[in-house]
């Protein structure tokens, strides 16, 4: 009962070319993710080569640009496609805005000889990247983290560890966060890791609440050389792309999360219609119709909000606190939408055959990543009360 | 080596067809079209070879204005230009018609050394305009083929056949048609469907080609449908119910009532 029979999201696109790509985009998500996305999540697989199906069609570097093989696409229109690969499945979604936070550190910070070199291959669809920013001590705290790089010649010798790294074992490239002075958050620098250095490697997989598709793994550096010409930036400079890189990324989450809650709406409306008690259909039921009527009120909001910012990001203006609001809204909006669409399906909402409760926890999952949404109202209050 | 690849539009495959009472022609205005499903695994063959040998893709297709769906697709897949015949006397056209158009339209392209094409369409289902096309350019046909090697101007395929494959052997030029074993279509890429958009397109109408259009469409006709009739709905089944001596004179009962369906 799941992608048969929804309508499309009446989306209103910038230029013809973005509509053909949400045409491809939905297609790919039909043909290739809906036939998958149960069993793999059902058996904690990841999906590695849909990304290599996605990535041949250009999903991979939507938002960068063209001369480096990016797509050129604004994030109102990347954004919006992170949203219907959601739809039918979020693991996918959230490595498509993964891999893109990836990118983001060498496509805004790197020279113009390092993105040459190496972004035509992160953005080529072939690989998959990775971002490491998080630590077993330092969360929220980002400026608080530990993983050295110490200069030795021409190479900086890497030791520590990274936690609850998306896509950790399985990607090709990590934009690894580390620091090279004591100095705070002015001590950090941004490195460009190719996955296959010696000392670098993944702890056993995180075994999850939801997401059990997508891979979550510690990252260990232990005494990892990496060429000093890998460095994104100036040294010291790294907090501010981390920083940088996660507005970009909080946008990524805010589109996953609307895509995931328009499918709980989808598969709860889908459901109204077909079941029936007290010989009628669930519709039919006020108390239902009014939980559908906030759930489809809630979903709309959200991509509003998303798109909002988007489009402040696209006009190059400020877009940091509508970043961190659109995460936190959507994700809360996910979050009660999922829970109501558990309860519209009753007790076949509650059982793993039907599709609603690992909607749920996926859900759960949106709130904590890329800053929790306690972090989202520290940058807006932030924004606010700054003089 | 440069390759033609025929494509047709056709009704999705899994949607409700419905025949124009008028003319007991397919209503198309009725369903989706999509690329006809076994022109997608000839398109992606050309450009495999294409891959390996050089040359020019070629998509060439025969169908209303609307076929321009299907041509914009095999061009996003990486056709590198198109002919498409469109002309309202072709409406109708029966096999031997169009086996006619494309003969016709592929003498325009210079030096073909290849023709690819699905080996059935999903809505007619004839299976016969390749070995038609064959026939009238003089050209060796090759059909049905799951696998296609090409050394040199030696063409070899591998034929599905009910029990197993024939190795088939012809010089080029020829006509290979593709059955879907042999292998996964690409899907368009992003920049593939963007850089389709200016890849030339060539229109002809019949009279471009030199045919006269009483030899196309419904009036040109070998065959003609006389009448047809819907199929009927499934009658639901027939529920026995066990009132405790089910078991008595069981495999009697089944026999019976299998032969009077005159399964036995």
């Amino acid at each position: 009962m799941i992608a048969r029979g929804r309508r499309p999201v009446e989306r209103h696109l910038p230029t013809e070319e973005a509509a053909a790509l949400l045409d491809l985009t939905r297609e790919l998500a039909s043909e290739e993710l809906a036939p998958r996305v149960n069993a793999y999540e059902a058996e904690s697989r990841f999906p590695r080569e849909v990304f290599h199906t996605i990535g041949r069609a250009g999903l991979l570097g939507l938002p960068y640009d063209e001369r480096w093989g990016g797509g050129g696409q604004p994030y109102e229109v990347y954004l919006q496609v992170v949203e219907e690969l959601a739809t039918v499945w979020a693991t996918v979604a959230e490595g498509v805005s993964v891999h893109t936070l990836a990118c983001y550190p060498l496509a805004g910070f790197g020279s113009d000889e390092q993105r040459d070199r190496w972004l035509p291959d992160l953005l080529g669809g072939e690989l998959l990247g990775a971002y490491c920013l998080s630590e077993p001590q330092s969360g929220s705290d980002a400026a608080a983290l530990t993983t050295r790089a110490v200069v030795d010649g021409d190479v900086y010798v890497v030791d520590g560890t990274k936690s609850w790294i998306t896509h950790g074992g399985e990607a090709d490239f990590y934009s690894l966060l580390c620091r090279t002075s004591d100095e705070g958050s002015r001590g950090i620098a941004c490195l460009l890791v190719d996955a296959t250095t010696d000392g670098v490697s993944a702890a056993a997989p995180e075994r999850k609440m939801g997401f059990t598709g997508s891979t979550t793994a510690q990252m260990r550096f232990d005494g990892a050389r990496v060429a000093r010409d890998r460095l994104l930036g100036a040294e010291g400079e790294g907090f501010r792309i981390a920083l940088a890189a996660l507005d970009g990324g909080r946008l990524g989450i805010a589109a996953c999360a609307v895509g995931l809650a328009q499918n709980a709406l989808d598969v709860a409306v889908a459901w109204a219609g077909e079941r029936r008690q007290f010989g009628r259909e669930l519709r039919e039921f006020q108390g239902v119709s009014f939980m559908l009527a906030d759930m489809a009120t809630g979903v709309e909001a959200g991509r509003a909000l998303y798109l909002d910012a988007a489009r402040r990001r696209d006009r190059g203006e400020a877009f940091g606190k509508s970043a961190a609001m659109a995460k936190l809204f959507c994700t809360d909006m996910a979050m009660k939408v999922t829970t109501d669409a558990v309860q519209v399906l009753g007790g076949y909402g509650y059982v793993q055959d039907f599709p609603v409760e690992r909607l749920m926890r996926e859900a759960k999952a949106l709130q904590i990543v890329e800053g929790t949404n306690q972090v989202q109202r520290m940058v807006i209050g932030r924004h606010l009360t700054r003089p | 080596m440069n390759i033609v690849v025929c494509v047709k539009q056709v009704p999705d495959t899994w949607s409700e067809k419905r025949l124009d009472p008028e003319d007991s022609t397919l209503d198309r205005e009725a369903t989706d079209p999509v690329m006809n499903e076994m022109d997608e695994y000839a398109v992606e063959e050309a450009l495999r070879l294409q891959e390996t040998h050089g040359g020019e893709v070629t998509i060439l297709c025969m169908g209303p204005d609307s076929a321009t769906q299907t041509v914009r697709k095999a061009l996003s897949m990486g056709g590198d230009r198109a002919v498409h015949v469109v002309d309202d006397a072709l409406h109708g056209s029966d096999a031997v018609a169009t086996s006619l158009v494309l003969a016709r339209a592929i003498e325009t392209i210079d030096a073909v050394d290849l023709v690819l094409l699905g080996s059935e369409s999903s809505d007619a289902r004839m299976s016969v305009v390749p070995a038609m096309l064959a026939e009238r350019l003089g050209r060796a046909q090759l059909t049905f083929a799951k696998e296609v090697t090409v050394d040199g101007p030696t063409v070899t395929i591998k034929r599905l056949t009910d029990d197993g494959y024939q190795v088939v052997e012809g010089t080029t030029p020829a006509v290979v048609s593709v059955v879907e074993k042999i292998n996964e279509p690409r899907y368009p890429s992003f920049k593939g469907i963007m850089s389709a958009k200016k890849k030339p397109v060539q229109t002809y109408a019949v009279a471009d080609l030199g045919i006269d259009p009483g030899e196309v469409g419904l009036s040109g006709a070998w065959t003609s449908v006389e009448s047809f009739e819907l199929a009927p709905p499934r009658e639901s089944g027939r529920v026995v119910t066990d009132d405790g001596n089910g078991a008595d004179r069981l495999a009697e009962k089944l026999v019976e009532f299998l032969a009077s369906k005159k399964f036995v």
